[in-house]
């Protein structure tokens, strides 16, 4: 003991240092437990890491007019599209090129519909010159039989187009997501009547608003109520806030559906005790109302559980002092109760607010026009009339926001701290 | 709380009882919708709402016909066998490699912690829509968009934050002393984790694995995306019966989701209290 202490390290039992030994253990332990996790790391890469990082790397990715007109895309290139003068012949001859080994393969078509995104017109463009493509005559210029085709070939407009969505990479789809135009002299809006996204936006932010509001109007008194009975009432009560969020998403959105409608439940009440007249049934579904509402419902769960938590840990006795000490009720409550309780507030609200910024179900089955949701938009882009560039700009637009969130809620309640059932 | 001292005043009683009375709607609001639709499931008509005969309480109003549509339609029928086939293979494969990273996770020194965690959670903090667009671009392009273990990893990956917050959630309380005990007595790692460990987390995995199976049970967005028509489940089957001609045939699907949700809820509680009580935490 006494010369271990007096000359050199401390040793293990084997002989070694005992701070080598002792980080060697450390290391075996780090690695044993990056080992339990790899597995599952691999397995959320690739099924859900990878299949995101695709979808924001297709939001800026442009390589198919480059792909499919190669030699276009190059003599293009020293164009002057400002100069207001049509391309020269060389770039007519490299387009007749391109188009020659594009109808081949068939992809010709393809680079029309990606440029009627920015064009309308292009598809069918592209589709009726390269039904005629190989009948070109060498004795005439290919300027003049393309003109001779269609008029668009003469047009500035169709070249500054191709010139633009030229490149590999584009912030073309962005611009259309926040309702602008790629002009010759820079970034111009879109007129009034077409502002679609920016005013769905806007729709889906106030409404998720309204819905977080809505959820903490109703969710505080419910939550302080079940935080002050006696336990053996509480978790009582608690089943009826558990039930509906055990019960599927669906089930609630048809219950709404059904008792909203108009020759539905609460209508035929509300006509019964002769609040409204029967013809004069209340349009509550398939509109802004509809959404609100059954939304409210299904995430109100999710506000009073964390506000819940919160509250059972905030000691009755400090409302006494506070009374005793001559404050009125609502005193006590302002000044005391709720400044410790909006933590609760905080992580229910953050909640609350992420998950309904992101819905689709209910908003595409309750929601009608009026009530669509920006992943409404996405769902359309990405199924029913593909534009999978423009969905996944409003989609990165829409993960930009609810990330920035989850950075909020993280700092907030910590994600560690996040408590289910 | 339910007894008033006797000094209150005559405001603070009317208070009170306001209060206990917005509270009442309030849970009355929450619970309404689904209990309605059981009723109105048995309706002997073709209708949303209750018929006169209904409310009279007469045999004649109600019936089990939507039940029979549902039990005898080879749509709905293919559609639930779907689901069956899909959401326990689903939890199966978050479970496994949830329970096994929770424990991994649990070590007291683990490089990255935060950055870890973070990916693991990230399925359930991402907004359905944007996953399911991400999973049919990456899908498509290797190749297992509109198969059946297209939809199953998709669902798998969608339930595993749940795996891992309740199985983390367990392990916090992990007296860690168990295992160098076991090891102590010559136990392998394998055999400890079965016999010490397992069986002391069991109610987070069963809980983790609950929540996995609703996930998936439940899920239509990624499900419509990652799936094809030979795919529809449930869920998405009712989707479209909603958007499409709403048939009362959905109430009796409800109905039925609602006796599986009251299961699930029940078998979660006692689970609850069986951990409570080994905690010692509350005397159940």
């Amino acid at each position: 003991m006494s010369d271990a202490t007096t000359t050199g390290p401390v040793l293990a039992a084997d002989g070694t240092p005992l701070k080598k030994s002792l980080s060697k253990a450390l290391r075996r332990q780090k690695i044993r437990a990056l080992m339990l996790i790899a597995p599952l790391l691999l397995f959320v890469t690739v099924t859900f890491i990878l299949p995101i990082g695709d979808m924001l790397f297709r939001s800026v990715e442009n390589e198919i007019v480059s792909n499919i007109l190669p030699r276009t895309v190059v003599e293009l290139d020293s164009w002057d599209s400002t100069s207001g003068d049509l391309p020269d012949e060389a770039v007519y001859a490299a387009l007749a090129a391109d188009l020659l080994i594009a109808v081949e393969n068939r992809t010709h078509i393809k680079v029309g519909i990606r440029l009627n995104y920015e064009l309308s017109g292009m598809t069918s463009l592209f589709k009726k010159t390269g039904r005629v493509v190989d009948d070109f005559d060498p004795d005439l210029t290919f300027a003049e039989q393309f003109i001779d085709i269609r008029d668009d070939w003469g047009e500035v407009e169709t070249w500054q187009t191709i010139q633009m969505y030229s490149s590999v990479y584009t912030n073309g789809y962005f611009v259309s997501a926040i309702d602008m135009r790629k002009g010759p002299d820079g970034l111009e809006r879109l007129p009034d009547g077409q502002r679609v996204y920016i005013t769905s936006m806007i729709r889906t932010l106030v409404m998720t608003l309204a819905i977080t509001l809505l959820c903490l109007i109703i969710g505080y008194p419910v939550a302080w109520l079940l935080a002050n009975l006696p336990m053996a009432k509480a978790n009582l009560l608690m089943i009826l806030v558990l039930l509906p969020f055990w019960t599927s998403l669906l089930v609630r959105t048809s219950a709404w559906k059904v008792l909203l409608q108009k020759q539905g439940v609460i209508n035929d009440v509300l006509v019964w005790i002769g609040i409204i007249s029967d013809d004069s049934r209340l349009a509550m579904i398939n509109n802004q109302a509809g959404t609100i509402i059954t939304m409210t419902h299904i995430l109100l769960p999710f506000m009073i559980l964390p506000l819940y938590s919160v509250m059972k840990g905030i000691p009755p006795t400090y409302l006494r002092a506070a009374k005793s000490l001559g404050a009125t009720n609502w005193t006590a409550f302002w000044r005391v109760y709720f400044p410790q309780s909006v933590p609760g507030i905080g992580a229910g609200a953050i909640l609350v607010f992420i998950l309904s910024v992101g819905y689709y179900i209910t908003p595409e089955l309750v929601g009608g026009p009026s009530g669509k949701f920006l992943s409404n938009w996405i769902a359309e882009f990405v199924l029913a009339r593909p534009n999978w560039g423009l969905a996944a700009a409003l989609g990165a637009i829409l993960l930009g926001l609810v990330m920035f969130l989850y950075v909020l809620y993280d700092k907030i309640v910590g994600i560690d701290n996040v408590k289910l059932g | 709380m339910s007894k008033l001292p006797p000094y209150t005043t005559t405001g603070q009683r009317v208070w009170h009882y306001t209060f206990l009375t917005i509270c009442g709607f309030i849970f009355f609001f929450l619970i309404f919708p689904i209990m309605v639709i059981v009723p109105l499931s048995f309706n002997a008509q073709d209708f949303f709402t209750f018929t006169p005969e209904m409310l009279a309480f007469k045999a004649e109003g109600y019936s089990l016909k939507h039940y029979e549509d549902f039990f005898g339609d080879a749509d709905w029928q293919r559609a639930m066998w779907m689901s069956i086939k899909i959401a326990p293979v689903a939890t199966i494969l978050a479970v496994t490699f949830g329970t096994l990273a929770a424990v991994g996770l649990s070590q007291s020194h683990v490089p990255f912690r935060g950055v870890i965690m973070a990916i693991l959670i990230s399925p359930m903090i991402v907004p359905l829509i944007i996953s399911a667009m991400g999973m049919y671009f990456f899908y498509s392009k290797i190749g297992i968009q509109g198969t059946y273990w297209g939809v199953v990893l998709a669902h798998a990956v969608l339930g595993i934050p749940f795996v891992i917050i309740t199985v983390t959630a367990t392990l916090v309380g992990f007296d860690h002393s168990l295992t160098r005990a076991s090891a102590n007595m010559g136990a392998g790692p394998v055999r400890t984790f079965f016999k010490v460990q397992m069986p002391l987390i069991l109610p987070g995995v069963i809980s983790g694995g609950l929540f996995a199976f609703i996930t998936s049970f439940d899920e239509v967005v990624v499900t419509k995306f990652v799936g094809s028509a030979a795919q529809t489940t449930l869920p998405w089957r009712m989707f479209t019966g909603l958007r499409e001609q709403i048939s009362p045939t959905i109430l009796a699907v409800a109905t039925l989701l609602v006796v599986i949700s009251i299961c699930l809820l029940t078998t979660l509680e006692l689970l609850r209290r069986r951990s409570e009580r080994l905690r010692g935490m509350s005397p159940g």
